[in-house]
């Protein structure tokens, strides 16, 4: 199954290297992974998606934990949490699909940043599913590029 | 007081109570080496990094404190690699200093520039790079807190050349708190009732110890609750020297090449207290088989041994020693009082049956010297009280199953990583931590020239190390496997053209003696362990003799080749 752990990390150099060594040295698998500093000085947050049994998971969970770079990791897949990427999507679009494609961009509630004659480019925010959904469905025009942000997510407020 | 980086790296290691340092010196550590000689610490010159960094495990292993080992840049730091890697299999504190070219070259492959960091983050519980001269002393303490806390391991600290030189003003932190840092020792009180409860109703407990009663200095604690319970005893490799081997209790080490007794009892209790041990597939064989009728109760004081490779009923993360206190706590009233359900002989009668049905052995010779006899003479000449640090191999099996551990921190031997070359520089790092005990290096005629160089080191300080080697004239524990499942195929197991190990000795300053006669092994032995110098003793067994019993990889416990 596949989960989402929000990893609070002390911003140091190598930290990176620590996280993504233990993944490919006990053979886990990461999906996605995204690093950014929070407002606290020193501090990061890495937002990884990795997919795996539940005792695979475990055990991904205690060795970050172990990592003594690693201040907290939450599995945001047992709680209630709000998940969205970003992708930018370069789509060929010249002559007569450029309408069809500006009304799936539409419909899709996403936003073209540039434009020239030969193509456009999307930017689109989502959970998992809607970025495939948009792939999907931008695929038979031709797709140039894509550059995605990997997952990021957050534990929802109380309701 | 402004201090060079140098000397506060020097003065911090005063301060954390080290009297000795392994090492070899290099470029960039020369200011390092340049004010050694103003500070009270002994600094052993060793002839090969690797050597340094195993006797520095072997300091802290014998004497249960943290080692430290000095070593340059580049090639000075990739040799000590596969000692890291041995302390962080094994769980020893030992912290690592490298030099390091200066911080404005790291990046431009400079001579003597390997990213030290990097190549050792996987097999380090942590590492520091030094940039900047005013953090050296804080990180100095983090390394040393971090090597011996939780469950220990090594620490490696790089020292770029002009943070040596660089001065600051030095004030050493007297705490440390990391919030990224908490080890769990406190065992949780409500886990504790339970084991203590599931001990009370117990027909057939078993205690199956790890090298984490030894670091945590727990067997006390161990023997008073097998002993009040009646609860047999078995250990790892790693915590052989837990339970004094003379005890009825005690029925010596489990798993490949455990006794018959251990591994049947492993395969037949019903509630297995593993304490400080970590289910290696060396001690568990085949896994779905493995105390298949026992509740099993895990005591690690690090949360990822748990559930790793077992799953576990009660799982607890503490500190052995605290947590076997705990237990005693709990149960120390129905001692005292005898309200304890007595327990029935059932149990204890299966285990005496088996170990006198399969006890350890082997086929005696008057013509061969066979190595299992070998150890015996050593077991009787010091009453199971010497330091022994093993080699890898076979010579590492017989020196565990034959030599009766008495006390804790006596069994020096690379259990995790299995490093051939260990034994003989952790034998010096033991004899520095007691100049006045008997050390014995057991080794094979394979592993021992892994790391000859040592002898130099040894003869230099005067360290009267005793190293046995078993000389089969093969990489025995490889040729035994090719024996046994690869068609007797002895492809590149044959050790032809070894040193005439006497010569070899007598050419370092040290002693040397060769013994080809059953008859000779007790009396020449006597003569080597007493001649208070370094010593070689190189004994001709029987060649192909193999390591029993034995359970082969991939199957269970109770599918033991036997003798």
């Amino acid at each position: 199954m596949r989960h989402i752990l929000s990893v609070l990390v002390e911003n140091e150099p190598g930290v990176l290297s620590r996280v993504s060594g233990l993944f490919s040295g006990r053979g886990f698998n990461i999906e996605t992974l995204n690093v950014a500093p929070t407002l606290e000085e020193g501090l990061s947050i890495m937002t990884i998606t990795t997919s795996g049994e539940e005792a695979i998971i475990e055990q991904i969970i205690k060795q970050l934990r172990k990592l003594v770079t690693v201040v907290k990791v939450v599995d945001l897949t047992e709680l209630k949490a709000v998940e969205r990427e970003t992708m930018l999507i370069k789509i060929d679009a010249d002559g007569d699909k450029r309408a069809e494609i500006l009304r799936i961009v539409d419909i899709f509630r996403c936003k073209i940043i540039d434009v020239s004659p030969e193509d456009l480019i999307v930017e689109c925010t989502g959970d998992t599913g809607k970025i495939a959904a948009l792939i999907n469905m931008l695929s038979r025009y031709g797709i140039k590029e894509i550059a995605r942000t990997g997952t990021v997510a957050m534990r929802r407020g109380m309701q | 007081m402004e201090l060079s980086g140098a000397r506060i790296l020097l003065e911090s290691l005063v301060r954390e109570g080290v009297e000795v340092i392994f090492g070899f010196p290099g470029g960039a550590v020369i200011d390092i080496y340049h004010q050694i000689p103003n500070y009270p610490i002994k600094h052993i010159l060793v002839r090969h990094e690797q050597g340094a960094i195993h006797a520095a495990d072997g300091y802290a292993r014998a004497k249960g404190r943290t080692g430290v080992c000095l070593v340059t840049s580049g090639p000075g730091a990739t040799n000590a690699v596969t000692g890291i890697a041995t302390a962080y299999m094994d769980s020893i504190p030992v912290v690592i200093f490298t030099g390091q070219v200066p911080t404005a070259l790291i990046g431009n492959d400079a001579f003597q520039e390997v990213d030290i960091v990097g190549i050792t983050r996987p097999c380090t519980k942590h590492n520091y790079l030094v940039k900047d001269v005013a953090k050296l002393a804080h990180t100095i303490k983090e390394a040393f807190f971090l090597a011996a806390s939780g469950r220990p391991g090594p620490v490696l600290v790089d020292l770029p050349k002009d943070v040596m030189q660089a001065v600051c003003e030095y004030a050493y932190p007297k705490k440390i708190s990391m919030r990224s840092y908490n080890p769990h020792y406190e065992p949780n009180p409500r886990q504790v009732k339970k084991v203590a409860e599931l001990i009370r109703q117990a027909k057939a407990p078993l205690l199956y110890a790890g090298g984490g009663v030894i670091s945590s200095n727990a067997h006390k604690e161990l023997v008073w609750l097998a002993q009040n319970f009646r609860i047999p005893v078995t250990a790892t490799l790693m915590g052989l020297g837990c339970f004094p081997a003379h005890d009825p209790l005690w029925l010596g080490m489990l798993g490949m090449h455990g006794t018959f007794a251990a591994n049947h009892a492993i395969s037949n209790c019903d509630l297995l207290l593993a304490v400080g041990a970590r289910f290696d597939d060396r001690v568990t064989g085949k896994i779905s088989h493995f105390a298949q009728k026992a509740q099993i109760v895990h005591i690690d004081i690090d949360p990822t041994s748990i559930q790793k490779n077992v799953p576990v009923q009660v799982p607890i993360v503490a500190d052995c020693r605290l947590f076997l206190m705990a237990l005693k706590k709990e149960l120390e009233i129905c001692v005292s009082e005898k309200t304890c359900p007595p327990q029935s002989d059932r149990w204890i009668d299966q285990i005496v049956e088996w170990k006198a049905k399969h006890p350890r052995r082997y086929t005696p010779s008057d013509t061969l010297i066979k190595p299992q006899f070998v150890i015996e003479v050593m077991n009787k000449l010091t009453k199971g009280r010497a330091i022994i640090t093993t080699e890898v191999g076979q010579n590492q099996m017989w020196a565990a199953q034959f030599y009766d551990f008495a006390e804790p921190r006596t069994i020096l031997t690379s259990g995790g990583l299995g490093t051939m070359g260990y034994g003989f520089p952790a034998a010096i790092g033991a004899q520095m931590a007691f100049p006045d005990k008997l050390v014995i290096d057991v080794a094979g005629d394979g592993s021992i020239q892994m790391n000859i160089q040592e002898m130099a080191t040894a003869v230099c300080y005067g360290l009267p190390v005793k190293i046995v080697i078993l000389n089969n004239g093969y990489l025995g524990m490889v040729r035994q496997w090719q024996e046994l499942f690869y068609a007797k195929n002895y492809c590149a197991t044959c050790l032809d053209a070894s040193p005439d190990f006497v010569k070899l000795a007598e050419a370092y300053g040290a002693a040397g003696y060769r013994i080809t006669d059953p008859a000779k092994v007790e009396s020449t032995l006597k003569k080597a362990f007493a001649n208070g110098k370094t010593t070689i003793v190189d004994i001709a067994i029987d060649p192909e003799e193999n390591v029993y019993p034995m359970v082969p990889a991939g199957k269970s416990l109770t599918e033991m080749i036997l003798v």
